[in-house]
């Protein structure tokens, strides 16, 4: 395919692109006005469950099962690259010696800031149903934690915090704990993923019913399934080499 | 409050144009940190704590990390497809 076709494919195209994205923006209502239908409905539903973060309850409540769709998207995306980045027949895994070339100034920031991004990503995970954040956000926050580690230059630190194994049966748990509340839902409510427990107050710590579970297991979940994830790309840069070859 | 609107929606133009322009794929993954954080900020302005707080961790860290590592891993091991077409 040479340079002109690939041209007049690429513009072709990029034409009905055009045309059709303006018809739709056209269609769309102006950018920051005051008429929001859905939000009027999920605020009244949100509130009337209590749930003080309007999106938490979307995500876990009004709308819990788009979230278990996403949740399977993560697990089966780090279930492929666990799959892909296996160590092939001529590798074989090998814990190199340290080398310690990390700035004093990055390995004092990586073990400061460690300890505090943990305990702000369990805080997100936990307040998630009243203030902005939720399981998926702070479980992130958490994965990020425990890499700082590798930043400060110690990779054997963070391989001993982290048994992959371990962090791989934790992703399955959340992703199971999930399901099972899920289930719950059929049992105490009748419905799947309706929200079986009783509300509290509006803006206290144990309220939105089962929100908190499960954001509580979207986070296990989600800390575990990038800590898995990125120790498979952290292995081939580093644990895995040729057979024969010293790293 | 329009006015942060339009600067935020200008920082994220100019991000974006940054990591499209940036040849090298390592200094790439910069960039594309830096687009991170600038569409952070626009979630922020717009009102979505949540979405900034995703973008923050997902946008910022993860995606320039994995990038970066998937990049070095290339480096270090050449495919034939690779070699032949140097030499």
């Amino acid at each position: 395919m040479n340079q002109r076709v690939r041209l007049t494919l690429f513009g072709s195209g990029a034409v009905v692109m055009g045309v059709f994205f303006v018809i739709s923006v056209h269609s769309l209502p102006s950018f920051g006005g005051l008429q929001h239908l859905y939000r009027d409905l999920a605020v009244r539903a949100a509130l009337s469950h209590t749930t003080a973060n309007i999106v938490s309850s979307v995500n876990f409540d009004l709308r819990a099962a788009d979230t278990l769709g996403e949740e399977t998207v993560l697990l089966a995306s780090v279930i492929g690259v666990m799959a892909l980045l296996r160590p092939a027949l001529e590798e074989r895994e090998l814990l190199p010696r340290e080398r310690g070339h990390a700035m004093d100034a990055t390995r004092l920031m990586g073990y400061v800031m460690m300890p505090v991004t943990l305990a702000v990503g369990v805080d997100i995970v936990l307040h998630g149903h009243i203030t902005p954040g939720g399981g998926f956000q702070g479980g992130v926050m958490i994965a990020i934690a425990l890499h700082l580690l590798y930043v400060a230059g110690s990779f054997r630190a963070l391989d001993r915090l982290r048994p992959v194994n371990v962090f791989g049966m934790g992703e399955l748990a959340g992703a199971a704990a999930f399901a099972m509340l899920g289930i719950c839902g059929i049992t105490f409510a009748g419905a799947f993923l309706a929200n079986f427990i009783r509300q509290g107050q509006l803006g206290v710590l144990f309220s939105g019913g089962a929100v908190p579970l499960f954001n509580i297991a979207v986070g296990v979940e989600v800390a575990c399934g990038m800590t898995v994830l990125l120790a498979q790309f952290l292995a081939q840069e580093i644990t895995i080499v040729k057979r024969g070859e010293r790293p | 409050m329009t006015v942060l609107v339009v600067l935020a929606f200008a920082l994220v133009a100019a991000a974006g144009t940054a990591v499209v322009l940036s040849r090298d794929a390592q200094r790439q993954a910069i960039t594309l940190s830096a687009l991170g954080l600038t569409l952070t900020v626009l979630f922020l302005v717009l009102q979505a704590p949540d979405v900034a707080l995703s973008q923050l961790a997902i946008g910022a860290a993860v995606v320039p990390l994995m990038v970066m590592l998937t990049l070095r891993e290339i480096r270090q091991h050449p495919s034939r497809k690779d070699r032949s077409a140097r030499s």
